[in-house]
């Protein structure tokens, strides 16, 4: 079996360490005998949309987020065709943020994403940053994630937009409306940054087999893999989440 | 409040009065120093710091830096103090405002006025523009920007921005010390023409072609990615941008012939416009040479001679819990503070160096003061511990986070284990390290803080930690 990943941006769009996510496919991967291969694209370089399994797009801080603006634009419709296709993808923060309607900055500027996601992102005064649980249904799976936020933009999701979850402690989407990210056939986007399917074994595994049907055909099913290490990990971050 | 510098001495002095009796009654707070009676003098001067820092007769030196600058404070102290310059400096853990307000408290006489001579302040990065405006340093020393804490602090090139803004504003009588390796802080020169002094690494050989993960100032401020001739640590290096053709500043004071011998220490020559002379370091690692590049150029501007900057580097051992090295129950202890990725590889890399298979305690804490997000982690090149490693004890809050880490890192499950209790985990480390071998100790800041605490309370040691703090 094979799963093919395409980083986009891996350089300009890495700031929480976005890279870990990687790691964890590739690793998880090599456990469970399946064959991975990761390929990054930068400004200027389109990748084949079609030969793709799973999409990462990371966040980025404002000067490389604006650089990506640009370029994804041109990147937006094979992107989109992919998600139409059962691709998977996963953006988060500044990622998340360009993919969707548009953001609305402090000043009143508007900067257009490529509208995948029908969502968008107003600038906030102030700054949502701490550990976050979210209680999530994706692909038939009830999980429990648990992650770490930091971003003022206040994102509100379209009317009948799903979101990737309910906030049970932290901000999420906006802090108003106890939504977190949002899910649009099997693409996610959230504003839990960084390594957050290293300890989040269920939704790695949602993202793994996803993209293995992608890849196969609906009947691929994932190997399995012993996580123990993995949910030690999630549970103490959800009691340090819960006791603070 | 009023604003003139001519305040009367009457109330000069019962400001200071006032202030040192609260530090008094309140002592030491603490391990790193206390801030107290700082924040209440501020509280009725808010320009408490510059009037007391403007009575220094060689007035004061700021240093600020993302990595290193508590090391490399530490040795431009003893550089100053062997000339017989009497230093007042603000200590570890007190870098913002209200620190370096007690510590010239402290130091001054009830009228006012200062015991010492000159000033050297460590400041907190997002912290440096305040006390730069206050203080009017004679020096600024700016080593570097590396992601650090940022749910402390927002962006990296936020606080560039700062940096800018308080660099532009500086005084004509102050000197830019800058680090020319760094594009982020070396584009400051630009603000200032003939004011600046440029300090870096000379020798390719000591870098490698490949970027490490911590990278973080790729990009050119037009936009363009930069050519990297050598890449010495992180995004530290030789660089120039092919579309502005903006390129790094040739360093005024430089190492060139670098030497490093694992954890023993290093050595380079030191080179500047009058002369040049070897340098040898009981510290490790490229990012201690890189410190004593900083201190040297520092002291160079002050007209300090290179033969006594080299004897104060030499006789330097290490800031507080960043180089450690004792003994527990027999076994040899190396205790190394990690507290962000670019800090956390350089350990890794001057690790590797050591023949053998390691053992090591790695304790993470998500507390403030070593940030709460512990993402950064997945950015370090722990990749290059894969194979090499005997035993790994995880502790501190995070320690199922970072064994798992470990593991996807590619190190085997059966040599990995978490306990968050410190007293365990630095048990079960010890029982672990094989005879004759050494423990390799990595804390963050506060778990750093911890295990000293819990070594000095419940460990027999070879000798007291306290004592190695400064030489």
């Amino acid at each position: 079996m094979e799963v093919r990943i395409a980083h986009l941006y891996p350089t300009l769009m890495n700031i929480y360490a976005d890279r870990g996510n990687i790691i964890t496919l590739v690793q998880q991967c090599r456990w469970r005998g399946i064959d991975v291969r990761v390929d990054e694209f930068g400004l200027g370089e389109v990748p084949d949309w079609k030969a793709y399994d799973f999409f990462y797009l990371g966040g980025g801080q404002d000067r490389e987020q604006q650089l990506v603006c640009r370029d994804l634009a041109l990147k937006g419709a094979g992107l989109e065709e992919a998600i139409e296709q059962g691709a998977v993808l996963r953006s988060v923060c500044g990622g998340y943020q360009l993919l969707r309607n548009y953001y609305r900055t402090a000043a009143g500027e508007t900067m257009d994403g490529i509208g995948l996601f029908k969502a968008h992102t107003v600038a906030g005064d102030r700054r949502c940053i701490g550990n976050v649980i979210v209680e999530s249904e994706i692909g038939g799976r009830h999980l429990t994630l648990v992650g770490f936020e930091n971003h003022s933009g206040k994102t509100y999701l379209d009317a009948g937009q799903q979101p990737l979850g309910r906030v049970i402690s932290g901000f999420g989407n906006n802090a108003e409306d106890g939504s977190e990210g949002i899910v649009y056939r099997n693409a996610i986007g959230t504003y839990m940054h960084g390594p957050l399917l290293p300890k989040n074994a269920g939704l790695t595994d949602y993202v793994l087999e996803e993209s293995l049907k992608h890849h196969h055909g609906s009947t691929a099913q994932l190997p399995p893999l012993e996580h123990s290490f993995e949910d030690a990990a999630h549970q103490a971050a959800i009691r340090i989440t819960r006791g603070r | 409040m009023k604003n003139n510098i001519q305040e009367s001495a009457a109330a000069m002095m019962a400001k200071v009065a006032l202030a040192k009796a609260v530090a008094a009654a309140t002592g030491r707070v603490g391990h790193g120093g206390t801030t107290l009676p700082g924040r209440v003098a501020r509280t009725f001067d808010r320009d408490l710091v510059g009037r007391l820092s403007r009575r220094l007769a060689h007035g004061a030196v700021v240093v600020s830096a993302t990595n290193g600058k508590t090391t490399t404070c530490a040795m431009i102290a003893g550089i100053m103090q062997g000339t017989g310059m009497k230093v007042v400096r603000n200590r570890e853990g007190a870098n913002l405002t209200a620190g370096i307000a007690s510590a010239l408290l402290k130091d001054s006489s009830l009228a006012g006025r200062p015991r010492s001579e000159i000033g050297l302040f460590e400041v907190d990065e997002a912290v440096f523009p305040e006390v730069s405006m206050q203080s009017q340093p004679r020096i600024v020393l700016l080593m570097n920007l590396f992601r650090d804490q940022l749910d402390r602090y927002g962006e990296l090139e936020h606080i560039a921005e700062l940096w800018r803004k308080a660099v532009g504003e500086l005084s004509d009588t102050t000197t830019t010390v800058l680090n020319a390796d760094d594009p982020l802080v070396a584009e400051l020169a630009a603000l200032r023409p003939g004011k600046t002094l440029c300090y870096g690494v000379e020798d390719i050989s000591a870098g490698g072609l490949v970027m490490q993960h911590a990278s973080d100032s790729k990009y050119c401020s037009c936009g363009s990615p930069f050519d990297y001739e050598v890449a010495f640590i992180g995004h530290m290096g030789i660089y120039s941008c092919p579309a502005c053709k903006r390129r790094r500043p040739s360093p005024t004071v430089y190492a060139e012939k670098i030497r490093l011998d694992g954890m023993r220490g290093s050595s380079f020559t030191l080179v500047t416009p009058d002369d040049s002379i070897e340098v040898t370091l009981a510290l490790p690692g490229l990012y201690n040479i890189y410190n004593a590049l900083g201190a040297a150029a520092c002291c160079y501007s002050l007209d300090i001679p290179l033969k006594q900057i080299q004897t104060g580097l030499e006789a330097f051992s290490a800031a507080f819990g960043r180089v450690e090295r004792f003994s527990i129950q027999d076994k040899p202890v190396c205790l190394l503070l990690v507290k962000n990725p670019a800090g956390f590889n350089e350990v890794v890399r001057t690790l590797m160096i050591e023949p053998g298979r390691k053992s090591l305690l790695i304790a993470l804490n998500d507390k403030i003061a070593d940030g709460r997000d512990i993402s950064w982690i997945w950015d370090v090149d722990l990749e290059m511990l894969a194979g090499s490693v005997h035993s790994a004890v995880c502790s501190g809050t995070r320690a199922e986070e970072m064994a798992m880490r470990l593991k996807y890192a590619g190190l085997g499950e059966e040599s990995l284990s978490a306990k968050q209790d410190l007293r365990k985990a630095l048990k079960e480390a010890l029982d672990r390290t094989p005879e004759g071998e050494t423990l390799f100790v990595l804390p963050t800041y506060t778990a750093m803080l911890a295990l000293r605490q819990l070594i000095h309370e419940h460990f027999k040691t070879d000798r007291e930690l306290g004592d190695l703090v400064w030489k």
